[in-house]
């Protein structure tokens, strides 16, 4: 006798997906190609007069010195703040596992950071690190270390770094305990038995088991380094100085709306598309393995 | 009456009482970018011109940051649902006056409403940037500034300079900022905010250099950047020095910087005239202005400032009457009294030459001279074809790509020669997109 209760015909579950294909159309496919298209025209900032260009857009972008150097710039803002983000989150996801007194408390304040707007972190990170107005650049000065990210790359490419980190590490925090807390205890309990020291258990138990977790974390983050944090380095650094902290979703923007350039921002939304859709293949392709569920 | 009569006779009543003032009065949307005090100012305004007529009504808005109501006034324009009136910065006007069919030049329009305009009765160092080559104005000059530099007395007389005579010239500035940062400003002896505007385009007009062909493109879009000259290297070259030594030191490229001169941290600031209500306010010494320093060497400077700021464009595509009543409005805003007012209280440059006289002649000038300042720098001299103003495309862009630059000369990445060639090479390229899409 057949147990499984089945459709037949196509309309019933066509009618059951249409409402989830209508939300992706409309908000996902249909703008997306609208990038695309916007891509191969050259316009003027009010749309009167357009022209079909071709790949010209793409071409202006790859001789633009400043676009690799945007390519260089990202890679090593999101190789930062994904590896910092993730690490801290899970030193300090590893403490509030332990039985301590007002775990709680700490808990409920290391999530706070999360609810913070991109943008309001990039203002709060600024008032302390400004060198004018910054208290904490002020005692850097009377230390004697030179801080200026007005002018050095170097410190304003930390500063972002710093500012997207803090920002990141809650949401990654909030993962990992949970990831944490699923973990039976017997199994740590057993190693105890057998005589593993805490950091034995850690590499040899824990963290394989939290694999599921960290690569879950590992390709969220990359799609925040790429796309999220454009408000950040918009408040602190505005791209400068002389562009080192211009990030390839800092330039779309600051091409486009700044610029009034549609059509070399939307190719350049089109590539970062492109990449961050190859780099999740190849996260799930080959990092997947890896994974222990 | 029962209760579904009374309803209906409420709803028809409240129909007619919205319907009424919408059929004998006709809208007018302006959008702008002013915050504080100057939105004060705009809302006045538009309550002032509301209530001296009836049959247009003003409607302000608020649309953000000027780059943000640009964008507003664009996308609107985009989606068919433009404005009558869009406040856009300086910066924007040559992106404005190439969208042929988007806006309504401001002679035509007057022209049309038979509203009596003439435009030598403006200030022609302010009308000059907003005009045509031919003089034709496009836009109604609103808010104007122009650059001046601000210097902290009491830090004068600490450095042992005379607060009553401040320097003039770059190298009498250069000077007075080593004894200023001798005497205790160690990180800033002088400063500027709005970089490529207080280095590249006040620097070229004041000393009468050119920064472009085609009359610092105000004569066409075909206009080629050709700044790398003598004159900017020398001072790019100085700027870059002094930043090693920490007697300059580099404020950024809009005016975020500018609290660095009211904290009282950089005692010599170059920046807008328009900060004069900020130091007011905020500044716990005493404090003055000065017109723009210059280099003795090179001929004909000081020649005459530019102005920054913005005006109001009129978008196309509206009907003949809503036009009518935005030229009675621009006449209502050009009225002598009302210029006076909005000059003293405000701080902006007024736009008329008669309402200029007016104040001077009532001595207004002799307790606030440094609201005269900017007019004085304006006015300096006949405007040649290097100080009239300057028109490109896509100027917030190309503004970014001075600035970093200017930023790649001062951290010591590339030669201050290296770093104007890369400026005037990089701007050029984003003309020639512009041109492309402009003139067909």
């Amino acid at each position: 006798m057949q147990k499984n209760a089945y459709f037949t015909g196509l309309t019933v579950p066509l009618l059951l997906l249409l409402p989830q294909l209508a939300i992706t159309v409309v908000f996902f496919y249909w703008p997306a190609s609208q990038a695309v298209w916007q891509s191969f025209l050259l316009q003027d900032a009010f749309g009167t007069s357009t022209e079909f260009v071709w790949f010209e857009n793409y071409q202006a972008l790859f001789s633009d010195p400043g676009y690799l150097k945007a390519f260089i710039n990202t890679a090593i803002f999101s190789s930062f703040v994904c590896v910092l983000s993730l690490s801290i989150a899970l030193l300090f996801a590893v403490m509030a596992d332990r039985q301590i007194r007002g775990a709680e408390v700490y808990k409920t304040l290391l999530i706070w950071p999360y609810a913070v707007a991109p943008a309001v972190a990039g203002v709060l990170w600024l008032f302390m690190f400004d060198p004018s107005l910054g208290m904490l650049a002020r005692g850097l000065s009377t230390m004697g270390i030179a801080w200026n990210p007005r002018l050095n790359g170097n410190d304003a490419m930390l500063l972002v770094i710093l500012a997207a980190t803090w920002k990141q590490i809650s949401y990654n925090f909030l993962f990992f305990l949970a990831g944490l807390q699923s973990i039976p205890k017997s199994v740590i309990e057993a190693a105890v038995i057998d005589g593993a020291r805490p950091m034995r258990r850690f590499w040899t138990i824990i963290f394989p088991l939290l694999s599921p977790t960290t690569f879950f974390l590992l390709v969220v983050n990359i799609v925040y380094v790429f796309f999220d944090t454009f408000g950040i380095i918009d408040t602190i650094t505005g791209g400068g100085p002389s562009g080192a902290t211009e990030t390839l979703v800092y330039k779309v923007f600051s091409d486009g709306k700044g610029g009034s350039n549609l059509g070399g921002s939307a190719a350049q939304s089109v590539i970062l598309l492109i990449m961050v859709i190859g780099m999740t293949a190849v996260q799930f392709r080959f990092i997947e393995r890896k994974v222990n569920y | 009456m029962t209760v579904k009569s009374r309803i209906l006779m409420s709803v028809a009543a409240f129909a007619l009482a919205g319907a009424a003032p919408a059929v004998a009065q006709t809208e007018i949307q302006w959008w702008h970018a002013l915050t504080g005090a100057n939105n004060d100012v705009v809302v006045k305004l538009a309550e002032d011109f509301n209530a001296s007529q009836k049959d247009y009504k003003v409607v302000p808005a608020y649309k953000g940051s000027y780059p943000d109501a640009l964008n507003a006034g664009i996308a609107a324009f985009r989606a068919g649902t433009a404005p009558h009136i869009l406040q856009v910065f300086e910066v924007g006007t040559g992106t404005m006056m190439s969208a042929k069919g988007a806006v309504k030049p401001v002679f035509e329009l007057m022209k049309d409403a038979g509203e009596t305009f003439d435009p030598k009765a403006y200030l022609p160092a302010i009308t000059g940037y907003y005009s045509t080559a031919k003089g034709d104005m496009l836009s109604m000059p609103f808010n104007s500034s122009s650059m001046v530099m601000w210097y902290n007395k009491d830090a004068f007389k600490k450095a042992g300079l005379n607060p009553e005579a401040p320097p003039k010239t770059w190298p009498e500035v250069f000077e007075a900022a080593k004894k200023l940062k001798a005497s205790g400003f160690e990180k800033c002896g002088f400063s500027n905010a709005w970089a490529t505007w207080a280095n590249i385009e006040q620097f070229g007009a004041w000393h009468n250099v050119s920064l472009s062909t085609k009359a610092n493109g105000l004569d066409g879009f075909d206009a080629v950047l050709n700044f790398n000259s003598p004159a900017f290297l020398k001072h790019w070259t100085n700027l870059v020095d002094l930043q090693k030594q920490g007697v300059y030191d580099y404020s950024g490229r809009t005016n975020g910087g500018e609290g660095r001169f009211t904290s009282g941290e950089c005692p010599i600031f170059l920046t807008s005239s328009g900060f004069f209500g900020n130091v007011k306010a905020n500044a716990k010494f005493d404090w003055a202005n000065a017109p723009m320093p210059y280099y003795p060497d090179v001929q004909g400077a000081p020649q005459n400032s530019i102005i920054g700021g913005a005006s109001l464009w009129v978008m196309g595509g509206k009907k003949p009457d809503e036009y009518k009543g935005v030229a009675k409005f621009f006449t209502f805003l050009s009225n002598v009294d009302r210029q006076v007012k909005l000059h003293t209280e405000s701080g902006y440059l007024p736009i008329t030459k008669a309402a200029y006289e007016k104040v001077k002649a009532s001595g207004f000038y002799k307790d606030k001279p440094y609201l005269e300042t900017p007019i004085l720098e304006l006015n300096n001299k006949e405007p040649t074809e290097n100080s009239r103003g300057l028109r490109y495309g896509s100027l917030v862009q190309i503004r970014d790509i001075w600035s970093e630059e200017l930023e790649a000369a001062l951290n010591g990445q590339k030669t201050p020669k290296a770093a104007l060639d890369a400026a005037v090479e990089r701007g050029n390229q984003m003309l020639r997109q512009f041109e492309r899409t402009a003139s067909r």
